[in-house]
This record gives structure tokens, C-alpha cells and sequence, in this order.
């Protein structure tokens, strides 16, 4: 590592603030992106299968 | 050969053959992703080198160049894939150009956002209207335009079409920001990556970008195939498979 200490690290010759966010935001970011499209899928297959047993309630014969 | 790769083509014009496909690739490209990203964030992070005229602000480059080139790339791809919806009407292209847009998005705006913030202990200013940041900044509405004319034309087929033209148009930008800062006297610095040249970086700052940046393509391409999965599954939700897969509680 090419830092001593911790202090060193979050500090980064004065550039800490700018390395830090830049980074801290980036992962929100691809945080956001990895869960947006998980939690759509698991509202998209509740509601499809909702759907399902409605329907199937409507014509039993169909099921 | 060929008999492999037209049959390949057939089943991804497919949504369902595409829905299983995929989730193939999903496990791969998520370990592999998230690997890569760790390995090479850690590395750029704590064992890189400080730069000898800019100090550690360059670390920022790790998480800015990837994001750039993946906001061209992506475009590029939403172009090709809008060839391929006005050309042959494959429904699958209309719902990979759609899910392209949003991940491309957000890679675009972290490009512009991570180079404010380097650009403020660097060059003194957090923006500065020059060619390579202006355009970079077109990409970012063509993006959103792309995001807004999806949602907003009621009509599928239509909706499909205008993207494509907004997405195939729209490519002009590209090569303008590829070269800008080679056709323009420009405050940005010229390109990292060249495919012809030895990189000017030395090798252990190298290194951890080349880890990072295929680590954000793979997740970049994780992100997309959830993305039109959830695209496939929302077009496809009266058909039978799709019922079963939610009966099952998938």
C-alpha cells in the first residue's frame, strides 16, 4: 500500500475529498443499478402470477 | 460454423429462448464482474503509484475512464441494435436498445460527474466548456432523449422506431467525442486506451484501469441482461411460460 496510515489514506495530499466522493458516489451508483432491475423483477413476477390466479379463477376449466 | 451461428441468431430473436439464454450468463457475469471490480478498485485505490504531476486526484481515473468509454460504448450498441429494429423488426432489438439506455445513462453522467471532480484540483475549473466535455454532455441528453421518447409514444411498434432513428442519429456524437480531443485544442487530456500504441501510463497504474475497465463492461453487461429480462417477462406476461415461472415464485 502506498499509504502509512489511515489519515494518509483519507486524506490523499489534500486530493481526499475529491478521490472520495468520486468513488462514493460511483458505488452508489452501481449499487442502484444492480438493485433497481432485481427489485423490478420480483414486483414484475408477483404481479404476473397475481394476474394468473385471477384469471384462472375466472375459468377454472382453463387450468 | 454458420449452420451454429444462424441458429445462435434465431434463438436470441426469440424473447423466451433469449430469457433462458441469458440466465445462463447471468451467474458468470456477476462473479466475474464484481471480482474484477474489487481487484481492480482496491488496487487503483491503495497500491497505485501517486502520479508525479497530478498526486493521488488521478485516482479518479479508474472509475472515470471506464464509465466514459462504456457511455460510448452503449450508445454505439443502442445504434447497431436501432439498425437492427428499423432493418429486420426484431422485437428483440427493440427491448435490448431500450435497456441499454439507463445503464448508459448513469455510466455517462458518473463520466461527467467523476471529471468535475478531478478536474477541480487539476485544471483549477470543475467544468469547462471544451469540445470533449461539451460533447460528452450531448451524450448524456441523447441518452435521456432516448429514455423519454421510449416512455413516451403509447404505441410499441412507434415507440421502437423513433428510438432507433433518435439512437441511430445520435451516434454522429460519437466519433465527435472520440476525436475531439485530437480534431480541437482541447483542456482534456488526449485518450488513455489506444489500441495501436503502448499505453504512455506506466504499467502498475495500467494494470488496475485495464482490471477496472472490464470489470465495469462485465457488469455493465449483467446490469443490461437483468434489464431485459425484466423487458421480456413484462412483453410476454400473458404467455404461458411466463405464468409458470411466476407461478413457481422464481
Amino acid at each position: 500500500m502506498v499509504f502509512a496510515n489511515l489519515d494518509e489514506l483519507l486524506h490523499m495530499g489534500g486530493h481526499g475529498p475529491y478521490v472520495w466522493v468520486s468513488y462514493g458516489v460511483s458505488v452508489v451508483a452501481l449499487a442502484w443499478l444492480l438493485v433497481a432491475p432485481l427489485l423490478r423483477r420480483r414486483a414484475l413476477l408477483r404481479d404476473i402470477a397475481r394476474r394468473a390466479r385471477r384469471d384462472a379463477n375466472r375459468n377454472p376449466q382453463e387450468d | 460454423m454458420w449452420a451454429y451461428l444462424e441458429r445462435l441468431w434465431h434463438r436470441l430473436g426469440s424473447p423466451r429462448h433469449f430469457y433462458d439464454l441469458a440466465g445462463w450468463w447471468l451467474p458468470w457475469l456477476a462473479v466475474s464482474s464484481l471480482l474484477l471490480l474489487g481487484v481492480g478498485i482496491t488496487w487503483g485505490l491503495l497500491f497505485a503509484p501517486p502520479d508525479y504531476q497530478q498526486g493521488h486526484s488521478f485516482r479518479i481515473i479508474y472509475i472515470h475512464v471506464p464509465a466514459a468509454s462504456l457511455a460510448l460504448t452503449g450508445y454505439f450498441a443502442m445504434a447497431v441494435a436501432g439498425v437492427v429494429v428499423l432493418v429486420w423488426r426484431m422485437k428483440m432489438a427493440e427491448v435490448v436498445l431500450q435497456s441499454i439506455a439507463v445503464p448508459g445513462a448513469v455510466m455517462c453522467a458518473l463520466a461527467l460527474f467523476t471529471g468535475a471532480l478531478w478536474g477541480k484540483p487539476t485544471w483549477g475549473t470543475y467544468w469547462f466548456w471544451d469540445a470533449r466535455i461539451t460533447s460528452m454532455l450531448i451524450l448524456l441528453f441523447l441518452y435521456l432523449g432516448v429514455m423519454a421518447l421510449g416512455s413516451a409514444i403509447a404505441s410499441p411498434v412507434l415507440a421502437a422506431r423513433a428510438t432507433a432513428v433518435l439512437a441511430i442519429v445520435g451516434a454522429v456524437n460519437i466519433p465527435i467525442i472520440k476525436y475531439s480531443v485530437e480534431w480541437w485544442n482541447t483542456l482534456h487530456q488526449p485518450a488513455t486506451f489506444k489500441l495501436t500504441e503502448k499505453p504512455a501510463m506506466a504499467p502498475e497504474m495500467y494494470w488496475p484501469l485495464l482490471v477496472c475497465a472490464l470489470g465495469f463492461y462485465l457488469f455493465f453487461a449483467f446490469v443490461v441482461v437483468l434489464r431485459v429480462r425484466n423487458a421480456v417477462l413484462e412483453r410476454e406476461a400473458g404467455a404461458r411460460w411466463v405464468r409458470e415461472l411466476a407461478g413457481e415464485g422464481r
